[in-house]
This record gives C-alpha cells, sequence and structure tokens, in this order.
C-alpha cells in the first residue's frame, strides 16, 4: 500500500527533516509512527498525502509515485486518503455536521446519501447528539473525534492520523484509539503518529530517531 | 439530481452565505458597482428615447426652392416641370406667391405691415420632397437646384436632422466609451472583493484542498459570488435608471412639447434590461476569474 523508497526530506534552508528512508506497509495493517518532537512524524505523513514532496528517493501509495504526481490529479489521490491532522484543521465558522460533510461535497456525493453517511460517521465516534454543534463548543476530545469523523467519512482505504490522542485524557484516548482499531478490523490502511508507547499494543512500530529509522 | 447540479447549487449557497456575511461590504460593493453601471445604463435610455423620439417624428426632411422675385410664373412652370422630371425627386408642392402672401395675410399682426408694402415681398416656391433622405443625398440635391436658373434660394429643412443625426452618433459613441471604462471599474471592484473574499476564507480553501478539493471546485464559490455582485449591481442600475426615467419624464415632455413633439420618456427596454444584467454578471464573474488567477495560486 505504501512504500518508501531511499526518501529524504530537507526543508529549506537545510534541516533534514527524514533521510534515506525506506519501509513498506502492506494492505489492512496498522502501523504506528514513535518518535520524539521534531523525529520527522509528520513530515513522513505529509509526503504520503502528498502535502510535502521528497527531495530524495519515491513515495510510492497504491503502486503510484506521489512525488510526482501534477497538481490536477493531486485532489484525486487525497480524496482516497482519510487524513487526521495535528492541528486538526477544522473550519470553525462551520457546524460539525457541515465539518463532516465538506470531504463528501467536494467528491460530489448526491446531497441525500451524503447526510446519511455524515450521520453515521458522527455516530461511530459518538457526536450524533452534537451534530449542529460549532467545533468551538465542542471539548478538546469532541474535536479529535470530530476529526476523525470526516477523516473517515468518505471512506477511504488510508488512515493517517498525527498525533491524534494529543492533549487527551487517559480514557478519552483509550476511546479514540478504540475506533481506530474499529476501522482497521473492518480492513482499512491505518497509520498513526503518536509519542504514546502503549495505546496500540498490538500495532505495528516504527520507530523514528532524528530522521532515521531504528530497527 | 445530477452531481453537476449539486456542486453547482452548493457553490451558489455558499457565494450567497458570503454575500451575507458580510451585509455592509455586499451594500457597498453592490452600490458602486450599481452607480457604475448606471451611468452607461442611463445613457442607452435616454439614447433610445431619442431615436424613438427621431423616427416618429413624421416631418421628413424636406427641401425648399425659392423663385427669384423677379421671376414670372412662366420661369416658375419651367422649373416646376423641371423637378417633376429629375429623378431623386419623391413630390413637388408648389406654393404660389399670392397664395402665401394671402395666407400671411391672415396672420396677426402682419397684416398691416404686409399691406403697407409696395408689391408681394413673397417669392414662388416649391416645397421638395426627396426620394433619399439621407442628408449627403439631400445636400447633393440642394446643391443642383442651385445651379438652376431664376432660383434665388435653396434650403435645407434637414438640417436639424443631420444635428440630431450627428448628435446620436456622439451619444452613442459616448455610451459605448463609458460602458468600457466603468466596465473596466466594475472589473476593478469584483477583482478586490474576491481577493479580500480569498484572504477571509484562507482556511477554507487550505483545508478544501487537503481533503481532494479540486481548483474548479474552489473557484466555483467565487466566481458565483462574483457573478452575484454583477447581476446585483446591474439590477441596482436598473432601478436607479428606472427611477430617473420617472423622474424626468415630465420635465422633457414639457420641454419637447415646445417643438411641437411628443415624448414620453421609457425606462430601459426588455432586450437593453437584459442586456444590462447579461454584461453586468459576466464582468463580475471575470473579475472574479482575474482576481483568482492572481490570488488563488500562492500558499
Ligand atoms: N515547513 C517546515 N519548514 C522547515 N522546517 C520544518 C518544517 N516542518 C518541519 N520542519 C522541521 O522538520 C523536523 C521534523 O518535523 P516534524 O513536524 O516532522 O516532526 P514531528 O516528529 O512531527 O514532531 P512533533 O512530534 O513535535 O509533531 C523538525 O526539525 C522541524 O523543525
Ligand atoms: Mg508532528
Amino acid at each position: 500500500m505504501i512504500r518508501f523508497d531511499r526518501v529524504s526530506k530537507r526543508y529549506p534552508p537545510g534541516i533534514d527533516a527524514l533521510g534515506d528512508l525506506s519501509f513498506e506497509i502492506a494492505e489492512r495493517e496498522l502501523a504506528v509512527i514513535n518518535g520524539h518532537s521534531g523525529a520527522g512524524k509528520s513530515t513522513l505523513l505529509k509526503l504520503i498525502a502528498a502535502m510535502e514532496r521528497p527531495t530524495g528517493g519515491a513515495v510510492l501509495v497504491g503502486g503510484q509515485n506521489v512525488g510526482s504526481l501534477t497538481r490536477s490529479s493531486l485532489p484525486y489521490l487525497r480524496r482516497r486518503i482519510g487524513m487526521i491532522f495535528q492541528d486538526q484543521k477544522l473550519l470553525f465558522d462551520r457546524s460539525a455536521f457541515d465539518n463532516v460533510m465538506l470531504p463528501l461535497e467536494i467528491a460530489g456525493f448526491p446531497p441525500r446519501e451524503a447526510a446519511q453517511r455524515v450521520r453515521a460517521a458522527l455516530d461511530k465516534v459518538g457526536l450524533g447528539q452534537r451534530e449542529k454543534a460549532m467545533p468551538i463548543a465542542l471539548s478538546g476530545g469532541e474535536q479529535q473525534r470530530l476529526a476523525i469523523a470526516r477523516a473517515v467519512v468518505n471512506r477511504p482505504s488510508l488512515l493517517l492520523a498525527d498525533e491524534p490522542t494529543a492533549h487527551l485524557d487517559t480514557d478519552t484516548a483509550n476511546d479514540v484509539a478504540r475506533i481506530f482499531m474499529e476501522f482497521h478490523r473492518v480492513g482499512v490502511t491505518v497509520l498513526i503518529a503518536t509519542y504514546a508507547n502503549d495505546l496500540f499494543p498490538r500495532a505495528r512500530r516504527l520507530r523514528l530517531d532524528h530522521g532515521k529509522l531504528l530497527t | 439530481m445530477s452531481i453537476w447540479l449539486t456542486q453547482h447549487l452548493n457553490a451558489l449557497r455558499l457565494a450567497l452565505r458570503r454575500l451575507g456575511a458580510m451585509p455592509l461590504n455586499t451594500l457597498l460593493s453592490l452600490l458602486s458597482i450599481g452607480v457604475a453601471l448606471a451611468l452607461p445604463a442611463g445613457g442607452q435610455m435616454l439614447l433610445a428615447n431619442a431615436l424613438q423620439l427621431a423616427g416618429t417624428t413624421s416631418t421628413a426632411p424636406q427641401i425648399s426652392l425659392f423663385m427669384a422675385n423677379a421671376a414670372d410664373r412662366r420661369a416658375a412652370n419651367e422649373i416646376e416641370n423641371r423637378l417633376r422630371r429629375y429623378g431623386g425627386v419623391k413630390q413637388v408642392q408648389f406654393m404660389a406667391r399670392e397664395d402665401t402672401l394671402a395666407r400671411m395675410k391672415s396672420g396677426q399682426g402682419l397684416r398691416e405691415v404686409i399691406d403697407a408694402l409696395p408689391t408681394n415681398p413673397f417669392p414662388d416656391a416649391f416645397v421638395i420632397t426627396a426620394a433619399d433622405d439621407r442628408p449627403e443625398a439631400m445636400e447633393g440635391l440642394a446643391a443642383e437646384f442651385r445651379r438652376w436658373p431664376k432660383v434665388e434660394h435653396v434650403q435645407l429643412d434637414s438640417a436639424w436632422v443631420r444635428r440630431l443625426d450627428a448628435l446620436l452618433k456622439l451619444g452613442r459613441t459616448a455610451v459605448i466609451l463609458l460602458g468600457v471604462l466603468l466596465g473596466a471599474g466594475l472589473i476593478a471592484i469584483t477583482f478586490t472583493t474576491i481577493r479580500m473574499q480569498v484572504l477571509t476564507s484562507r482556511a477554507e480553501i487550505e483545508v478544501s484542498q487537503l481533503l481532494g478539493a479540486t481548483d474548479g471546485f474552489i473557484r466555483r464559490p467565487f466566481l458565483y459570488f462574483g457573478a452575484l455582485l454583477g447581476l446585483g449591481g446591474g439590477v441596482f442600475a436598473w432601478v436607479l435608471v428606472g427611477a430617473a426615467a420617472l423622474w424626468l419624464r415630465t420635465p422633457l415632455g414639457d420641454l419637447v412639447r415646445l417643438y411641437d413633439l411628443t415624448l414620453v420618456i421609457q425606462p430601459l427596454g426588455t432586450l437593453d434590461s437584459a442586456l444590462l444584467l447579461a454584461f453586468a454578471a459576466s464582468l463580475g464573474w471575470l473579475g472574479a476569474l482575474l482576481s483568482l488567477r492572481q490570488h488563488l495560486r500562492q500558499p
């Protein structure tokens, strides 16, 4: 599903975030990227979603080299990926329902079917009763779950999550982790970047240290 | 409902929401666009009315030909025959000097003056209608008649037609010029408005792109926004021009009545109105498009 082939990423003016990274993640796999702050976890996920381009090597998603995608084919890659961003990127001027609706509007879903899917996604993360709430009126954990609902509403085959449990208490973090486990169980490839070492005991573990993979 | 229609309806809804989100800004934009468009639209309205006036004025342009005072009736008959045979002359009306004298005497105040004169001061005259009443053709006829014997004076009654014609041509040029200038103004207004919109919607644009939105998807609501702004301004201009027409109706009617004409000034016609609105909406759309070219690509 995902293959990194001697990938490196250097940000201007010369910060090496990732160096010579090679690994593979199979379809339906659940993998966790651990590492200290600044290790390059976010960068790694951004390369997969083509939010950044590698400065060396190749990133392949479903056999497609995402570093060489044209601007016009980028949207179609992103629609196949559900992404939860470290800073969540919720839109604070629209309701929870409308936030989750956005990916479906973008993909051009018929409104009826879309509304059903939005409700299903909100139910799944336990926000079924809060669809009219504005994000600002949600707690940190609820916002986190709203971001998850938005990422999965399109039923992507690949789910990327960047620190989905940061700032959450243990119980809430466990709830969130359980949601990811469920998606993994129904066949979604899940890749999670987190400092938390113990949330996904059965997951495959990739350890990043200063942009290098520890084995 | 097709996906295409759904997406366009969504974009339209979003554009309306953005317009409604800043009502004061929207109102001011509509006001400036409306006033800008009202000038050429008002010009067009006046022009259409002037054309209408010129068209209904039945006094076809004519040529008056006056014989020399010393010329006798035989000379006049010769000229009449010549006129009737002459190509390009449609109608000839002879006005005998005696008749003219009698008609003038019946007029108030002139009788004493005319009675005091030893001889009839009026010459024999002809009123000629030309087959071709374009100013150039009539000038040609008049010049020809002036060369004929015993003809004292040839007067072109079409001078005012020519003047009106020139005036209307000038008016049309002015309307087009105004239209171009203020159309550019409209583009400039939507350009900056859309720029502001793009800046305030940064987060939304970024998130949409990350969620797989195409450039077309992101552009669409802004294009609708620009087109709606233009359309709204066009409607506003239309109302302004209509109000001006109503307001001018009495004073202008009184004015042209002094010239024995009647004019009930009309607001913009259906075609002109449709053109105004289409023009306004497409310029708004164009302004938005140019603005998006400029402001959307940069991260
Ligand atoms: N846009 C950028 N421009 C320059 N340097 C960057 C940029 N983004 C990240 N970096 C640098 O790249 C390195 C890796 O950053 P990254 O965000 O991938 O780390 P991380 O593992 O996600 O850290 P954290 O756990 O704190 O989120 C850091 O040294 C960071 O300063
Ligand atoms: Mg990070």
